[in-house]
């Protein structure tokens, strides 16, 4: 299983300010500021808590297939930072 | 600031690197420093705002109430408060706990002399709030020679009381100087001591510092150490980007290597005036005022200066120094307070740049503001001391002298041996 297989969702203290190469990120816990060095990337970030997986957030943001692994790579990154989290997703209810 | 670049799908797409981006300017800063007040409770020699006594323009609650507000539209994620010393207006602890309300986080600097174990306990249970001690010297010896007697005492005890509040990875502030820079090992232990983290910032020709540059500012072989070290140790130490001159000196040091000026910082100083960094309180970097009428998204966004100050530059004397990508010709501030031409060579240039051109002539600017206190206090601290010259046991004898002994130095006597 990869990281595109799995349900994920941008930290709750995490605020994303839009700019022309992509975004800031900015977490309010640990002060850490990322940059998302592309508008696709942003896009994807926003869509994660909708989609049941990684890898269909990354189809709805119009990402190219042969971009994914990069992503999945990028998506890495920022939960390292806890700028996104694996969502737990609760059974049953 | 941390900031990390990491996350980028490779290939890049975009037109242009995020240093170039960067050099054109956001829609809002990433980091803004806030001066609340020139009043201080201190007289550091290097204060970089010169600052002493309160301005009777500063800002009132309300105004900066409006600031914060507007902040908090442009979506500036935190702010740096400083100083003056920041903890000394009546309303700080209120204006910190609007901005955090308002999701402005705030990151301030402090000389700790309001650090009381109430105030610490109050911070260790908010997340959005940052310290930032200034410590100028490992040693009580070094930090009071620049911040003060009693300067050193007093950082301490603002961090022993953040420590058992349980404030967690507050910072320790140092500005690296001639006499401190062989003292970073010794910074890193006091930061694990305290369970904060070590920040390391250059020292700028600013404000008072413009007078003392020339005795504090590391000599050419300690820039060496301080990169060295700063690759060695780099990741445990925060930096704020300020040393990005010393990457001609190999491989760059980790964080932004550019000046920001005007592109993503700026300073906001207490009467609201609004300067594109926060090492350029100067009438030639004055963008505009918070209170006119657009406020200071306006400045920010549509000042002449600012838009000046991102539109393509020129490499200048260095566009043909091989080094120009890495350092991309140093610190704005530094060049205009020492005089130089700010299309020219940092003064600190690793590769002695800056030397030749300090040789050279110059004429340094006046200053155009001076909060300084008019009378010095007992916390000024005394850079020229009095001192006997080491070759000399005693003083020189004049020729009139009447004492037998005049002139007879025991140690300097020659005892005849036996043998000889």
């Amino acid at each position: 299983m990869t990281p595109l297989d799995e349900p994920w969702t941008l930290s709750a203290s995490v605020a994303l300010r839009p700019e022309p190469f992509g975004a800031l990120a900015y977490h309010f816990g640990n002060r850490k500021l990322t940059f998302l060095k592309a508008p696709q990337l942003l896009e994807v970030v926003r869509l994660l808590a909708e989609h049941p997986d990684a890898r269909s957030a990354l189809v709805a943001a119009g990402v190219p297939t042969a971009q994914h692994r990069a992503y999945a790579a990028a998506l890495e990154g920022l939960a390292d930072a806890d700028m996104v989290r694996r969502r737990v997703e609760v059974e049953g209810r | 600031m941390s900031v990390q670049t990491s996350a980028r799908p490779a290939p890049m797409q975009g037109p242009a690197s995020l240093v170039e981006q960067f050099e054109r300017g956001l829609d809002a800063p990433i980091c803004l420093t806030w001066e609340l007040t020139y009043a201080c409770n201190l007289e550091c020699a290097h204060c970089l705002s010169s600052s002493g006594r309160r301005d009777p323009r500063e800002l009132t609650t309300g105004q900066c109430e409006a600031v914060i507000d507007e902040l908090q539209r442009m979506q500036v994620f935190y702010v740096n408060i400083g100083g003056g010393e920041p903890t000394i207006r009546p309303d700080f602890w209120h204006l910190l706990q609007y901005a955090v309300d308002h999701q402005v986080g705030v990151k301030f600097s402090t000389n700790g002399v309001r650090m009381t174990p109430d105030r610490a306990r109050l911070l260790a249970s908010t997340d959005y709030v940052d310290v930032q001690i200034s410590v100028d010297g490992a040693t009580a010896e070094v930090n009071d020679y620049v911040r003060g007697p009693g300067s050193y005492a007093t950082a301490i005890t603002a961090l022993e009381n953040l420590a058992q509040a349980g404030f967690k990875d507050a910072k320790i502030s140092v500005v690296v100087t001639r006499q401190n820079v062989t003292q970073l090992d010794e910074f890193q232990s006091l930061a694990r001591k305290y369970g904060a983290t070590l920040r390391l910032t250059r020292l700028r020709p600013s404000g008072r510092g413009a007078h003392v540059w020339d005795e504090l500012h590391p000599l050419p072989e300690q820039q060496k150490l301080l990169y060295d070290w700063l690759v060695a140790n780099g990741d445990d130490v925060l930096t704020g980007d300020s040393f990005f001159h010393l990457s001609a000196f190999g491989a760059p040091l980790p964080g932004l290597n550019l000046c920001g000026a005007g592109r993503v910082v700026c300073l906001i100083d207490p009467v609201g005036d609004v300067y594109a960094c926060p090492f350029a309180i100067h009438d030639s970097f004055l963008a505009g005022n918070v209170l006119d009428g657009g406020g200071f998204r306006a400045v920010w966004q549509e000042s002449e200066l600012f838009t000046s100050l991102r539109s393509p530059q020129t490499g200048g004397a260095c566009a043909s120094c091989s080094f120009y990508d890495s350092c991309r010709g140093g610190c704005m501030a530094a060049k205009f307070f020492t005089g130089l031409p700010l299309d020219g060579p940092d003064p600190e240039c690793v590769q002695g740049y800056g030397e030749q051109a300090l040789a050279g002539e110059r004429t340094l600017p006046a200053p155009s503001q001076d909060h300084s206190r008019t009378v010095a206090t007992r916390n000024a601290p005394v850079l020229l001391q009095l001192t006997r010259r080491p070759d000399l046991a005693a003083p020189p004898v004049s020729a009139c002298t009447e004492s037998p002994l005049a002139g007879f130095s025991p140690a300097a006597t020659t005892v005849p041996t036996k043998e000889a």
